[in-house]
């Protein structure tokens, strides 16, 4: 276990720097910062003095070595538009992302078990039915529009939810219910399909035949074994919501997350903030890879084997 | 037996196979109707300039604002309503069609061809060439392409080109691995061996004889990244990434929608329904591609409709 976290360990070092290598060779390469960050207005003088500022000036390879020595020091320079530290701004909205993103994703992962339990109990039911349908539905609505129709529904005619900000209980709602409906719905069928699977095992038959009641058989045996593919998924789903959909619904409920920044530093020209965030977002990707592929292991002997 | 003979024969199966796959098609209600759907929105965005009433740019300051012919202000010369700039909200999601179209086709086109290309190299090579692809894909596949795509746009701008590159590049990772996989599988086989032992050229036997096994889950594989595409585009589109104005796009016109909801609620919510229905539509018509051609699950089919019919008979 121990020469297997440390491996682990090296290999996401290596990731690490491939995100630095292709946010290097995108920014400095490929685009321009000088031109992109200075006003339209500025002198030739004052782009050489920037240019000099951040080290463009210098060859290609020392450029490499300084920006990946300034990132793994967390050193990101200093944001144009906020005139203060990139760091700061990236503490500031980071913790507002990871609470709407574990609220929408814990009460996903729960609605999902249950949901995906009871479609299960009756293949090709009713029940099984609505529920699959519901689902497929929720995979094909862009997060925007639900959002959107969220805040038609909920704050424009019926008054009840605030509609964008961050503050009190109530503008988490919407934002949360927006962010969990994707995940939630993939869950639920993964959840389901696998649940089927293991109903229809010999076990099942025969903890029913011992004369087990089927809620036991059903809690106890058929839903354990649908945890591995569970949650990983939902592991998965943690990495997209953080790196993706909260982009999406930060920017339509103006909560001040990690994703409504990069947007707004977009707009404003603001490349070093985006590249802070980018490298930060990767970084906790990493760290959430590691965390779940070591708790795997530990949950489920048979992975260690191949 | 003739060439004419055997023409006429080879014409005769193929037929006989079309006529097979609409009643089967007839049979299933959910495929299709999303097939009749898909068809609505092609045929809507191949002949925009015939059917759209309006230009879907032309201002009429006067008109802003207009809600849908069935309300109380409404006309029935603008059926779905106006936006803020007057502009006919019909118009613009005909018109809007189209680019998210091209955008969709095109991604995976070029995705899935550098997908198919990494699979099949990776697949029949194996060995080192195999890791180091895989790799790649493994690294890639764990950062979502957002990060990318922020990047990218941040530095480049925005273009429909650029939109097309970057979406392709975030996306050819699923055709790789699938293929890859199936290739693995398939060089094991009999007829493979075969092959190579006769000494056919490893070209041939990727393209003759592995390729064919892989085109129907490939389209099934392509139809479910395109769905993918159209969310993507719509949603970069709608964060001002994506495709910019005066061109149009269904995301595009939620996002300038979206500054009057309070007022206006019709210019979120039909772009909106276009997106869901064409989606939908893709989602559904997916799954009936896959189980129409898996014998596995025709079979399951057949077993449950003919064991409904004895049901109902006794």
């Amino acid at each position: 276990m121990g020469s297997y976290i440390l491996g682990r360990l090296a290999q996401s070092g290596l990731v690490v720097l491939g995100v630095t290598t292709v946010v290097f060779i995108v920014t400095r390469v490929f685009g321009d910062p000088v031109s992109l960050m200075l006003p339209l207005s500025a002198t030739a003088e004052q782009k050489a003095a920037f240019a000099h500022q951040i080290g463009l000036d210098q060859p290609l390879l020392a450029q490499f070595f300084a920006f990946a020595g300034d990132l793994v020091t967390l050193d990101f320079g200093e944001s144009l538009w906020q005139r203060r530290p990139v760091i700061e701004v990236i503490a500031d909205c980071l913790p507002n992302s990871l609470l709407l993103v574990s609220v929408a994703l814990a009460a996903a992962t729960l609605m999902a078990v249950l949901l995906g339990a009871i479609a299960a109990l009756r293949p090709g039911g009713v029940i099984d039915k609505a529920i699959s349908g519901i689902a497929l539905l929720g995979l094909s609505m862009p997060q925007f529009w639900v959002g959107l129709l969220l805040i038609l529904v909920m704050s424009v005619y019926l008054k009840l939810l605030p509609s964008s900000g961050m503050g009190s209980a109530a503008h988490l709602v919407l934002p949360a219910i927006t962010l969990a409906l994707t995940p939630l719905a993939r869950q639920t069928m993964l959840l389901r399909s696998s649940m089927i699977d293991e109903l229809n095992k010999q076990y099942v038959r025969t903890a029913r035949a011992k004369g087990m009641p089927f809620a036991r058989v059903l809690i106890v045996h058929a839903l354990r074994n649908t945890w591995i593919p569970f949650l990983t998924l939902a592991g998965w789903e943690f990495i997209l919501t953080l790196a993706g959909y909260s982009v999406v619904v930060e920017t339509v409920f103006a909560w001040p997350g990690l994703g409504l920044t990069a947007i707004q530093a977009i707009q404003r020209g603001d490349l070093f903030l985006v590249q802070g965030v980018v490298f930060t977002i990767a970084v906790l990707i990493v760290t959430v890879n590691i965390v779940l592929d070591i708790l795997f292991r530990a949950i489920d002997p048979r992975i260690g084997l191949n | 037996m003739t060439q004419q003979q055997a023409r006429n024969s080879a014409q005769a199966t193929w037929r006989a196979n079309a006529s097979a796959l609409a009643q089967e098609l007839w049979r299933d209600k959910t495929g299709l109707v999303s097939l009749i759907i898909l068809v609505g929105i092609v045929a809507m965005a191949l002949f925009a300039p015939l059917i759209a009433p309006f230009d879907p740019a032309a201002q009429s300051l006067s008109h802003r604002l207009t809600p849908p012919a069935w309300l109380d202000r409404g006309v029935w010369t603008h059926p779905l309503g106006t936006d803020h700039l007057g502009r006919d909200i019909l118009s613009r999601i005909i018109w809007g069609a189209r680019l998210t179209l091209l955008i969709g086709s095109c991604v995976v086109l070029f995705g899935g061809a550098l997908g198919t290309a990494v699979g099949l190299w990776a697949g029949y090579n194996g060995g080192r060439t195999d890791n180091i692809l895989m790799r790649i894909v493994d690294i890639q596949v764990s950062f979502p392409g957002i990060l990318l795509i922020l990047l990218i746009v941040s530095v480049m701008g925005t273009s429909v080109v650029t939109l097309i590159v970057v979406l392709s590049l975030t996306n050819w990772m699923v055709f790789a691995r699938f293929v890859r996989g199936t290739v693995m599988s398939l060089r094991q086989s009999a007829y493979v061996e075969a092959a190579e032992i006769v000494g056919c050229h490893p070209a041939r036997i990727l393209f003759r004889h592995i390729l064919p096994n892989l085109i129907t889950p490939l389209l099934v594989l392509s139809i479910l990244e395109f769905t993918n595409i159209v969310l993507a585009e719509a949603a970069l589109s709608f964060l001002g990434l994506g495709i910019q104005p005066p061109a149009t796009s269904w995301g595009l016109d939620i996002a300038s929608g979206r500054d009057y909801i309070y007022i206006a609620w019709w210019l979120v919510t039909f772009p909106g329904i276009c997106i869901v229905s064409l989606v939908l539509s893709l989602n559904l018509f997916s799954s009936w591609v896959r189980i129409t051609t898996d014998p596995q699950e025709r079979e399951k089919r057949f077993a449950h409709s003919y064991m409904s019919r004895r049901g109902k008979r006794s």
